[in-house]
């Protein structure tokens, strides 16, 4: 029988981390990308345009993230689609992220005062250049913080992709707590290691918004 | 024929008529004061006049293109009419150059360099040459105004709305924006300006209009109209004695 030590649990989880990290990356990313055009959709003025992303965002924001994953690699393979718990997690992620993330945005391009949309207007400026030189640059910077907050949700998010069989650090955690039956010290590493990717994130999202708020 | 020619505009907000068949003509060259009441539909009617707001019946022609006709490009017109406001409502993440020249360059296409001669010009129009570089919360209210004048100036409007310009100033920061305005005046630009400062609208403004309950309740030239108004109600406004 094999004897697992401290090191080897370390070590295993610290290699599962790995996934972790680029599942939140690869979310993070696509998600941000997907946001920023549901965001133009959303704040279009185009009727149908923004009704369908308002339901696909109260779709995603509305229905736990856990169904929504099963629903991605259940549902598809009933439509004969094999799909990988890698790709079913990412995609799950990413539209889940992609909702949130538009609505946080939202948020920040709706705080930019009616005037700064009247002057461009009145500089003859169309929709899409007032967005790009003037109202998102400033939206911007009232976004980087929430932003970064809501990071720490697509880290702990990734957690589920875990049943699906998505080897990432729970996942890891779990088969490495069947074979060494010390649940307390794994699980205490796996929370280490979450907490040592998420503080970091909350803390920098904390500083910007003082400064931001400073800056005022 | 009139540079902007309002005729019988009305307009409303839900069930509330605003403006009520408002008429006007303004030529090359005017400097129209605007006078009445809060709510008579001063700021309304001139954001009729750049396409800001809508009007229901009636039409207005600047330089003879109907602002609300059907084929219209929103975008030519409102070259051609700039407009500045009682907030400033500067862009506060650029420079007051790059204030002056953002338009400029993604609008007309101006380049860089050009761009640069532009903000220079404008800013030493309205006397801030020495400020290209600052933000707009560097700047005093009075500085900012006038930014906000060299930003629509850059894109060589034929008239210049200005609305209450001076209504958010500390009052030692009016006289500062009055005079930039006045320099406009005397260089020709068409101006129309909603103001509440009558001695400047006597004494700059080459023609009176008196808003009233949502009509050009009196118009004329501007001493003649203060000396001797015709109507009660602008009797009433400016105080002067029956
Ligand atoms: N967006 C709006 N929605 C509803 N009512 C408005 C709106 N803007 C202005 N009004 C109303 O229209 C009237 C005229 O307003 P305004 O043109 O701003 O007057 P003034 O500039 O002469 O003070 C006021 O009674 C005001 O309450
Ligand atoms: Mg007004």
């Amino acid at each position: 029988m094999s004897d697992f030590t401290f090191w080897v649990i370390f070590s295993n989880l610290l290699l599962a981390l790995r996934w972790t990290i680029a599942l939140s990356l690869v979310a993070f990313v696509c998600g941000g990308a997907v946001g920023l055009l549901m965001l133009f959709a959303r704040v279009s003025k185009i009727g149908w345009l923004e009704a369908l992303t308002r339901g696909y965002i109260e779709f995603f924001q509305g229905t736990p993230l856990l169904m929504q994953l099963f629903l991605l690699f259940f549902g598809l393979a009933l439509f004969g689609l094999e799909v990988s718990p890698w790709l079913a997690a990412t995609l799950a992620l990413t539209l889940w992220t992609s909702a949130f993330i538009s609505e946080i945005w939202r948020g920040c391009v709706e705080s930019i005062s009616r005037g700064q949309w009247e002057a461009s207007s009145s500089l003859a400026m169309t929709y899409i250049e007032q967005m790009r030189y003037v109202i998102l640059p400033q939206a911007l910077r009232i976004a980087v913080a929430p932003t970064v907050g809501f990071s720490v949700q697509v880290v702990k998010g990734t957690a589920l992709a875990s049943v699906i069989g998505f080897v990432e650090l729970t996942k890891a955690g779990t088969m490495l707590n069947n074979a060494t039956f010390r649940p307390f010290l794994v699980y205490s590493l796996v929370a280490l290691m979450y907490f040592a990717l998420c503080f970091p994130l909350s803390f920098f999202a904390k500083k910007l918004e003082g400064r931001l708020n400073a800056a005022r | 024929m009139p540079l902007v020619d309002i005729r019988d505009v009305r307009k409303s907000y839900g069930a509330v008529e605003v403006l009520k068949g408002v008429s006007l003509d303004i030529a090359q060259g005017d400097v129209a004061a605007i006078i009445g009441r809060s709510g008579s539909g001063k700021s309304t009617l001139l954001r009729c006049i750049n396409g800001l707001e809508t009007y229901q019946s009636g039409s207005i022609c600047v330089d003879g293109v109907e602002v609300a006709g059907e084929k219209t490009n929103l975008r030519e017109l409102r070259r051609n009419v700039g407009m500045v406001f009682q907030q400033f409502n500067l862009f506060p993440h650029l420079t007051a150059a790059q204030n002056v020249t953002l338009a400029p360059k993604v609008v007309n296409k101006t380049g860089e360099t050009q761009a640069m001669d532009l903000a220079k010009e404008m800013l030493a129009k309205v006397g801030l040459s020495d400020k290209a570089g600052n933000y707009p919360s560097q700047l005093s209210g009075g500085q900012q105004q006038r930014v906000a004048i060299a930003r629509a100036l850059a894109m060589r409007p034929k008239v210049l709305l200005c609305d209450e310009i001076t209504s958010a100033l500390d009052p030692e920061l009016v006289n500062e924006v009055l005079r930039v305005v006045e320099r406009l005046a005397k260089e020709g630009i068409t101006l129309i300006l909603v103001t509440h400062e009558m001695r400047f609208a006597r004494d700059v403004g080459t023609k009176l209009v008196f808003m009233h309950a949502g009509k050009a309740h009196e118009e004329g030239p501007p001493k003649a109209l203060f000396d001797a108004p015709r109507t009660p109600e602008l009797r009433q406004f400016i105080g002067a004695p029956a």
